[in-house]
């Protein structure tokens, strides 16, 4: 049984104007669907909490993570922010993901039952910093409240600590446990309770561990891909290979007629030139297994036709980009007069650079169960956005009570921006819609990776001038790309660029002149937002331009790059991650770096050090990064050296991972990653030619060193990735002379 | 019709046998802490120990499994006790998404089984399963500490 309590005040708490914070007694009760796939998993949701915190008789803890988790760790940092208001031993809290939680507002408009529910641009901490310390702080008021009563004592004259409240004068204390299930019958208080001055937390601040790290090392964790319902089929689907394409023919006897198949569905393509539902027409062999469903589409015979972009491929497609940046294209930021800075100059330099489309590839490849019946549907799979899902399939299948559509969300097998789309679950829908009962589809590595929404390709040119006194007086960055803005609802090609340019990234306001200009490359291939989009591209080639013109100026990388930021002051940042980006803070973790990572020290023949920093979303990284690089050209990275400066930091442990995580996928991705495109289709397809870094070439040696200024927090999920391809390629130039301009660097260092 | 045991338990199977072992252990052996990846040996996130060897069980046919024995992530912790490369990966807190661990987990029983002291080179050589949130700097520290914590049990 769950009693939910209702809050006088709508404006008290984010959540409250649903009637949101909820501290369940006794026990909760469970989800007939979903309890199946969850019975012998203790960390995956099981039961209705119809809140974020329960609390039973026996003094059992459970909080709920709002947001999907997918490895950033918000299994651990988000019920972090609610047990230090709480007051409980974080050690022995359980936690377990929230489904989707949506309501109808008295507008009629749907909006989130307790707290916003999405995994994306690093933005879980920010999102919640405030809310969910409020949550803990209200149960905690409300516990004392209770415990107020049964002592007959004022309430001021009890403190709450380690999962018990206290009256101290007369050595009493009662556990929370005990006073849960009076507590939920209680009035929530009219004042939102004080919250925790910084310097009182006992958890926020401190090292946790994940939490579902038992039930990853069991075996027990449960993926999507885990994930059953009753009189569940399952589907696998042949998506036409061709961007746009679609089948010529068709020809499914002999899908038909393999042991265990039982129907074959077409899914219809998306609208030519409109928003993704599906990403492409397909064919979903439905089967009583997956090997049965895998057999049957390797059965069916299909002509494709190769559609609009039959004649695209990486080579013409970079030409394209290439010619583009010959034109004249849209200025999209202009400061002070760049033609006469350029006139005036003492001295111009001048490069491009090129980025290919790279996959997200996460591990668990996309799946998703849907059971779409005539009372309501019910979603199942790793989603970073549930209620896309939600919202997608209420447009597909013209439902109109999209509470009628639950979502329930399980661990994530990595994200990285793939599952903000909701295109699988869009296929499961369809493909249920049709055979009505439960559906899990399946995607193979080959289709994940062909039928990808894309990190955008593209090339960059940049330029900058200098005047004789040695100061930057031009600055312009030019980008003919791909944008990940393609096909988005109410999206103009005119807009494409705010995807791919931010323009109050540096040096915005630290150079007089500068002109940012795009350039909307033609391609057929999906694209999307890929673990901090646009910041991977533009800090590889400013931060490895910057390289370029301090060694051509022969001025120290370091000190050009401390010059041009000076001062601590906050300047406006109006992209995410802001309002404000302090210089300051980004020139401090490079200081820091630097001297941590000794960078500046002389290297011999063949080692180099290199040195990058860039604001992502808000957190500010610098990376220094040492590099071997042997006669034959064979590259290896000893060390990586990390400053970070993300504010306030909730896990500090968490940061030290995804510092971590960002080092190495950041690094995979520069040494070997690139998708290639010929006859209008993508032709990588596993990964033997998709080659994930493996241990051998991992750093041995990975610093992290926090700058913890009290600051308010920023994320972690994506800062760690930006600053590792500049500082990468900066190393290698040291070390060889080489400039990397190009991504991959694949077999560039050999001879 | 084969006949295999899977952490201790006897089966039978008559199905398919060209069906990938991991599909099966999946879905017909409940064991769905044996991962799909990439379906061609090449990242390792379905590895299982067949006859106490690490195996890539989506590449190897029901077929070839008459009379083995196979451990799988689910049967590696004895109760409630946990194998120590299980504990090192508790200890340096290695998982982040944990999609690839069990297999990486796997993978590193089996190195230690031939290797009881590898070298970052050993690892380098042994281990090629792929984790895609780039936890390689804890697991190795993790290795390391699972072949102390076993060394130290044998005495």
């Amino acid at each position: 049984m769950t009693i939910s309590i209702r809050t006088n005040r709508r404006d008290f708490l984010k959540y409250a104007g649903a009637g949101a914070l909820v501290i369940a007694a006794p026990a909760i009760s469970s989800r007939p669907a979903f309890a199946e796939m969850a019975a012998d998993d203790p960390l995956s949701f099981t039961g209705e909490i119809g809140g974020l915190v329960v609390i039973r008789p026996d003094g059992r803890v459970i909080i709920a993570f709002p947001n999907p988790e997918m490895g950033q760790g918000v299994d651990t940092s988000l019920p972090m922010l609610l047990a230090e208001e709480l007051e409980v031993d974080f050690d022995k809290v359980e936690t377990v993901q929230l489904p989707m939680e949506l309501m109808r507002r008295d507008d009629g408009n749907y909006g989130w039952k307790y707290v916003p529910q999405g995994s994306g641009g690093s933005d879980s901490i920010r999102g919640h910093w405030e809310g969910l310390r409020q949550a803990g702080a209200t149960a905690r008021a409300m516990l004392i409240a209770a415990a107020a009563e049964r002592l007959g004592v004022a309430e001021d004259e009890l403190t709450a600590r380690n999962g018990a409240v206290h009256h101290d004068s007369t050595r009493q204390s009662i556990a929370y446990g005990e006073l849960a299930s009076a507590a939920a019958a209680l009035p929530a208080p009219s004042e939102p309770p004080a919250l925790k001055p910084k310097g009182s937390f006992k958890i926020i601040g401190t090292p946790k561990k994940v939490k579902a790290a038992h039930a990853i090392v069991t075996g027990k964790a449960v993926y999507g891909i885990d994930a059953t319902l009753p009189r569940m089929v399952h589907a696998v689907i042949a998506r036409c290979p061709y961007f746009d394409g679609v089948a010529r023919s068709v020809d499914d006897a002999v899908a038909r007629a393999v042991d265990g198949v039982i129907d074959v569905v077409k899914i219809r393509r998306p609208a030519a030139d409109g928003p993704y539902d599906v990403q492409a027409e397909g064919y979903a062999v439905v089967a009583t297994s997956t090997w049965a469903a895998i057999k049957g589409r390797n059965a069916l015979k299909i002509e494709w036709d190769r559609g609009p972009f039959a004649d695209e491929s990486t080579a013409r497609f970079r030409r394209h980009c290439e010619e583009l940046l010959e034109g004249e294209g849209q200025i999209v930021a202009a400061d002070g007069d760049l033609d006469a800075a350029f006139g005036a100059a003492d001295k111009i330099y001048e490069a491009r650079y090129w980025q290919p489309y790279v996959s997200h590839a996460p591990l668990e490849p996309q799946n998703c169960i849907a059971d779409v019946r005539d009372d309501g549907v019910t979603i199942v799979g790793p989603m970073q956005f549930p209620s896309s899902a939600n919202r997608l399939v209420a447009d597909l299948l013209g439902i109109e009570d999209r509470l009628s559509i639950e979502v329930k969300v399980t661990r994530l097998g990595g994200g990285f921006g793939r599952r903000l789309s909701s295109d699988y679950a869009a296929e499961a829908a369809l493909v249920s819609a049709a055979v009505k009962r439960p559906v899990q589809v399946l995607w193979t590595r080959e289709d994940d990776m062909r039928h990808d929404f894309y990190r955008p390709a593209g090339v960059h040119e940049l330029k900058a001038s200098f005047d004789a006194s040695g100061k930057m007086t031009g600055w312009t960055h030019r980008l003919a790309s791909a944008s990940k803005y393609y096909r988005r609802p109410n999206m103009p090609e005119t807009d494409y660029w705010q995807a791919e340019l931010y323009t109050d990234d540096f040096p915005a306001r630290l150079v007089e002149n500068r002109r940012i200009e795009y350039f909307s490359a033609r391609s057929g291939a999906p694209r999307g937002s890929w673990r901090a989009p646009a910041h991977t591209a533009n800090a590889f080639v400013v931060q490895s331009f910057l390289d370029e013109v301090a060694h051509a100026r022969g001025e120290d990388p370091l000190e050009l790059r401390l010059r041009l930021l000076g001062e601590a002051r906050e300047l406006p940042y109006e992209q995410h991650g802001g309002p404000t980006f302090n210089p300051g803070r980004l020139a401090a973790c490079l200081r820091l770096a630097a001297k941590r990572g000794n960078y500046g020290a002389k290297m011999p023949k063949g080692k180099g050090r290199g040195i990058a920093g860039h604001f992502t979303f808000g957190g500010y990284v610098a990376q220094v990064v040492d590099v071997e690089v042997d006669a034959d050209g064979a590259l290896s990275v000893p060390r990586v050296v990390a400053a970070v400066d993300i504010g306030t930091v909730v896990n500090p442990n968490g940061v030290r991972a995804q510092l971590e995580s960002g080092v190495n996928d950041g690094l995979s991705t520069a040494l070997r990653l690139a998708i290639d495109i010929a006859d209008g289709r993508v032709v990588t397809g596993n990964f033997d030619d998709y080659e994930i870094m493996r241990i051998a070439d991992a750093p041995p040696v990975i610093e992290t060193h926090i700058i913890d200024n009290g600051e308010a927090p920023a994320g972690m999920g994506e800062m760690g990735l930006p600053p590792l391809a500049p500082a990468l390629a900066n190393a290698i130039f040291q070390a060889t002379g080489k400039r990397i301009r190009d991504l991959p660097i694949a077999d560039q260092l050999k001879a | 019709m084969a006949r295999l045991k899977v952490n201790g338990t006897p089966h039978e199977f008559n199905g398919d046998p060209r069906m990938p072992m991991l599909w099966w252990l999946r879905e017909e052996a409940s064991c769905k802490g044996v991962k799909f990846g990439c379906g061609i040996a090449q990242c390792g996130a379905c590895t299982v120990h067949v006859d106490g060897r690490a195996v890539r069980s989506c590449v190897m046919p029901m077929a070839a499994a008459d009379g083995v024995e196979v451990t799988t992530i689910e049967g590696l912790a004895k109760g409630e006790v946990l194998h120590p490369v299980q504990q090192a990966w508790l200890e340096e807190d290695v998982a982040q998404c944990g999609y690839c661990q069990a297999g990486q987990i796997m993978a590193v029983v089996d190195l230690l089984s031939r290797i009881s002291d590898p070298t970052d080179a050993d690892i380098d050589a042994a281990l090629t399963n792929i984790c895609r949130c780039g936890t390689y700097f804890r697991l190795r520290k993790a290795v390391h500490k699972a072949a102390r914590m076993m060394r130290e049990t044998r005495g």
